[in-house]
């Protein structure tokens, strides 16, 4: 068998592991979302599902959550346009997971002759592609408060649209100061240009080079994800939202829809701003000390060590983004366009206005 | 038309800016999440005077009740199992729900008036007021069983008689009946 044919095998077994990987993260966020703020607001959370008297301390409710979903009556409205209807959680679902096909989750994984890159996609355009898939995403939201035919269902459908338009300006701009600074749009390359230093110590991670876009991406991204601080979409106090009409999985697909972006956003942070999976002091042959002391490890080792690095990192942003999640209250609707529009727009572009002053004087 | 003004506090700089205000909202979650999460795993280990949670597991941990609390009646006996209401309507007059029907009858004693032939309640009616505890002037009915758990799948379920409001320590066996039965097909 040819080398190629191997490699091929190995990159796809390894991919379709990193997306079982990110699918079961989305089932279990949902045991976290549900634990974490019973621990953050002193309370013990879910724990009653058991199977033979074991509860696992809950863990069992991710099941009977899926089983519940899978069983209960699937309810199209008479009104609704059938089509659409059922399309849009499909479009919702399929477009959030499609993204983390152009995720880096490690370097290139070396042994004998063989190379296996550790990324679904590689390919120039990376960081577009990312944001054009998490645009389209939009669509699912946008149909399926248009063809449920409900008043309710189309308020959420409308403030969903002109949210994430907003949003979505603000969080495309942040990143083109990081994409000036690397001089690439290519996630892999991204990755690899954060492996180098300042000054000798400091990763050149691009949370040291562009904390205010960072700041920006990540609000922009929470808004992405319709999640509390943000989640006038859903407005569950009020119209409850885009998919009030939906119930059994089609409901359960938005709801996992909100978790895989949770987990995007997550992946993103840590490509792009906070090295992917490259650790501070490792190198492609080994753990380089401050005082130059080299421990040398094989280079198979070392990309391991990466993809553990970079699922640490996705599991703290992911902490991170529900502790947000559960810390603070909603905005109302004119603070949000407030500071999606007049806030965080303006300062993204001032952002990207600094970053090329600096660059220019550096040169 | 009175208007109150109210004087809102202008925010600062930092206020404004909110992101600060955040971090420190951020600061007293995270403290709680990492302080329970810490609890959590000393009492998994054994030390049990730490809690992480507030929670009473309810079916198996009941909450302890303040001995005011207001909770399913019960009818007072005589030292001879007869009961001390003497029928004189009182609570069925003061009661602001309606849900006593006293029947009266005549006692033996001559000592005492009357005795109630049937005294029943409908807990589905009643409003947990307490006007007829107050109200009753021989000290025969009270609120005091500390029971709770009156639900059940049928209206008669709820309807108490005197018997049964004679007996609270017979509640649950009531309840265990009301739960097996199946409700009435429509």
């Amino acid at each position: 068998m040819s080398v190629v044919f191997i490699q091929s095998t190995l990159q796809l077994v390894a991919v379709f592991a990193f997306f079982m990987g990110v699918l079961s993260l989305a089932g279990l966020l949902t045991w976290v979302e549900r634990k974490q703020s019973a621990v953050m607001q002193d309370r013990i959370g879910a724990n009653r599902a058991e199977i033979f008297g074991f509860r696992f301390f809950g863990l069992f409710h991710i099941i009977a959550d899926a089983i519940k979903m899978l069983t209960k009556e699937s309810f199209i409205p008479a009104k609704a346009d059938k089509f659409l209807y059922q399309l849009a959680p499909i479009i919702s679902v399929f477009f959030a997971l499609i993204t983390f096909a152009a995720i880096p989750f490690g370097n290139d994984l070396k042994f004998g002759e063989y190379v296996v890159p550790l990324q679904g996609l590689d390919f120039n355009v990376g960081l577009l592609f990312i944001f054009a898939m998490l645009s389209i995403a939009v669509y699912g939201v946008i149909l399926a408060g248009f063809s449920s035919q409900s008043n309710f269902s189309f308020l959420g459908g409308l403030r969903a649209t002109s949210q994430l338009l907003a949003y979505e300006m603000a969080m495309g701009i942040s990143i083109i100061g990081l994409v000036m600074c690397y001089g690439s749009l290519n996630l892999n390359e991204l990755v690899h240009s954060q492996g180098d230093y300042l000054w000798g110590w400091l990763p050149k991670w691009g949370f040291f080079l562009q904390p205010l876009g960072f700041i920006i991406f990540l609000i922009a991204g929470i808004a992405e994800s319709k999640r509390v601080p943000f989640d006038i979409p859903e407005g569950e106090s009020e119209i409850v939202g885009y998919f009030v009409e939906y119930s059994g999985m089609r409901f359960g697909l938005f709801f996992l829809t909100d978790f895989l972006e949770t987990i995007l956003i997550s992946c993103l942070a840590a490509v792009l701003f906070f090295g992917g999976w490259q650790v501070p002091g490792l190198f492609e042959d080994g753990f380089h000390f401050w005082n130059g002391v080299v421990w040398n490890l094989p280079s198979f080792v070392v990309t391991i060590i990466g993809v553990f690095a970079f699922i640490f990192k996705i599991a703290f942003f992911c902490w991170f983004l529900m502790t947000i999640r559960w810390t603070l209250p909603r905005f109302r609707y004119d603070q949000l366009m407030h500071l999606g529009w007049k806030i965080l727009f303006p300062l993204s572009i001032a952002n990207i206005l600094i970053t090329g002053t600096v660059i220019l004087l550096l040169s | 038309m009175a208007t109150i003004q109210v004087e809102r506090k202008k925010m600062n700089l930092l206020e404004r800016i909110y992101l600060p205000e955040i971090i420190r909202g951020f600061r007293i979650t995270t403290f709680h999440f990492f302080r329970n999460l810490l609890f959590h795993l000393f009492r998994a280990f054994g030390f049990k005077n730490f809690k992480g949670a507030v929670t009473f597991q309810y079916p198996e941990e009941q909450r302890p009740l303040s001995d005011r609390l207001r909770t399913r009646h019960r009818l007072m006996q005589r030292e001879d199992g007869s009961p001390r209401c003497v029928a004189c309507m009182m609570c069925e007059t003061v009661c602001p729900a309606k849900c006593i029907y006293i029947e009266a009858a005549e006692h033996p004693d001559p000592n005492i008036e009357k005795i109630p032939a049937s005294f029943d309640i409908d807990l589905g009616k009643c409003v947990y007021c307490g006007f007829c505890v107050e109200a009753c002037p021989e000290d025969a009915i009270r609120m005091d069983t500390k029971i709770l758990d009156i639900a059940s799948l049928t209206r008669g379920g709820l309807y108490y008689t005197m018997e049964e409001l004679l007996h609270p320590e017979q509640h649950g066996a009531k309840i265990e009946e009301a739960r097996n039965k199946v409700l009435p097909p429509k």
